[in-house]
């Protein structure tokens, strides 16, 4: 059995007791990592070192924090799911007058700008709020800044065709040396927005809730707090999307959905 | 060539592969799927934006069932999981399959090393790692941390793998108890204690 266990115990605990973040019901396998990387950059031997760096100094953790929330996603990624997103659900969608859409775990943003795309082109953008939610105050700056590294737009431009686009993806960045910007009217609805699904409530009524490849990080638990979150925010109705690897086949949640696109983990709310 | 007697039952067959590996596991896997008790999970380096079709490639070939797990599933025994493309793949100490889309490692995502070293540490002494052909230097680490757990290391031998560099970098670190042909790593996986019921 791994001998670093009681170590990242102690620490989820002063993390959570000091500093409110509460990495707790994380998946150990994942986090075990994580701490080693933050160990190897930060100077540290082991995670009783980061510990007692972290106790006293904010921004010490501050640091550690941009390791323990380290997701690398793309623009469109899975494109058969925004795929699914325009065949099976944009025409529901269009029956609304206006629309609000919950990007939960947002990280760096190109969920959120893959959407916001999606949105302008299929005529909808204009009368839909994005709510983009996350726990990493840096990852949310990013998100809002929409700059991206130039090295991967070529795969945002496959996916991005993959999954349906009209128009080509270079018209909605401009290239800036080594970087993309993305279009500031497509974030012109969107809220970036500080958001726990451990900790937090739900927010606001919404007819779409995309939680992609965050639950994986999640215990069983957890991952039932947080899906019972997004039932709750969820309209009579309403849509839920997962992660290739996610599904709600283990949940107690489970009967309150329907399998719409179950291939590409589309889910719509009894 | 030592051969590699384990002091503990085998738990789990842990693989990884890169460039030719489809070829290799083309003769490593039928060898195995025949009376297979143990998980065996395989890691191989995969193009990003595309689905794997390893799992069609290899179910015809093999007589257990060949599959991509899912979040949280059970590490079941008796069953060749396969790796899905664009994720890491980690075993949890419960002994349930996670996920992580954390950076990719020594430029992979799945990453041998990611694996092999969550099943170090969920699995200890009960671990064999299989490192076969690629370019790449993934899976030397990996399999350093199941020896340092007292598991047991098989290398394909570079000189018989279509890419030498990912063999020879386990033969470097990991210290393996046994270095040789495929069919060879076939002969000590059944000959391990633990292998069938």
């Amino acid at each position: 059995m791994d001998e670093l266990a009681p170590e990242i115990e102690q620490i989820l605990e002063v993390i959570y007791r000091r500093y409110h973040y509460d990495f707790r019901a994380y998946s150990r396998s994942s986090l075990a990592r994580r701490f080693d990387a933050a160990c190897a950059s930060l100077g540290c031997a082991n995670v009783r070192e980061l510990q007692l760096k972290l106790e006293d100094d904010a921004q010490f953790f501050a640091r550690l924090l941009q390791f323990l929330t380290v997701q690398v996603s793309e623009l469109f990624r899975d494109p058969g799911f925004f795929l699914a997103l325009r065949t099976h659900i944009v025409p529901v969608l269009r029956t609304y007058p206006s629309l609000k859409i919950w990007i939960a775990g947002c990280s760096t943003g190109e969920e959120v700008y893959s959407f916001a795309i999606l949105l302008r082109e299929e005529g909808l953008l204009d009368r839909t709020m994005l709510y983009a939610t996350d726990i990493n105050p840096e990852s949310l700056r990013r998100a809002e800044a929409g700059v991206y590294s130039i090295d991967r737009v070529q795969s945002f431009s496959e996916n991005y065709r993959a999954a349906g686009g009209k128009a080509s993806l270079a018209s909605y960045y401009s290239a800036r040396y080594e970087s993309v910007v993305f279009d500031r009217s497509l974030r012109k609805n969107a809220v970036f927005a500080d958001h726990s699904l451990a900790t937090d409530s739900v927010f606001a009524e919404v007819q779409v809730v995309s939680c992609r490849n965050v639950l994986i990080y999640f215990n069983n638990a957890l991952q039932e707090h947080a899906l019972g979150l997004m039932k709750d925010a969820l309209c009579r109705r309403g849509f839920l999307g997962l992660g290739a690897r996610e599904t709600l086949q283990f949940s107690t949640h489970a009967s309150a959905f329907n399998e719409l696109v179950s291939q590409e983990r589309w889910y719509q709310r009894c | 060539m030592l051969t590699a007697k384990r002091t503990t039952p085998l738990e789990i067959v842990v693989i990884g592969a890169s460039t030719g590996a489809v070829e290799a596991l083309h003769v490593l896997l039928p060898l195995l799927a025949h009376g297979l008790a143990v998980p065996v999970v395989v890691v191989v380096h995969l193009p990003a934006n595309h689905r794997s079709l390893l799992p069609e490639i290899f179910a015809p070939l093999c007589q257990s069932p060949v599959r991509e797990p899912l979040d949280k599933e059970p590490v079941t025994g008796g069953v060749i999981w396969f790796a899905p493309a664009d994720y890491h793949l980690l075993i949890e100490s419960e002994r349930s399959f996670a996920f992580s889309v954390d950076a990719p490692v020594k430029y992979s995502r799945p990453a041998v090393d990611v694996l092999f070293e969550s099943a170090a540490h969920a699995y200890g002494a009960g671990v064999t790692g299989v490192v076969l052909t690629g370019a790449s230097e993934d899976g030397a680490d990996g399999a350093a941390t199941i020896r340092t757990h007292g598991g047991c290391v098989y290398v394909q031998d570079p000189e018989q793998a279509e890419a030498k560099l990912m063999p020879m970098a386990a033969v470097r670190l990991a210290a393996p108890q046994y270095i040789g042909s495929i069919t060879g790593i076939a002969e000590q996986l059944r000959a391990s204690t633990g292998w069938s019921t």
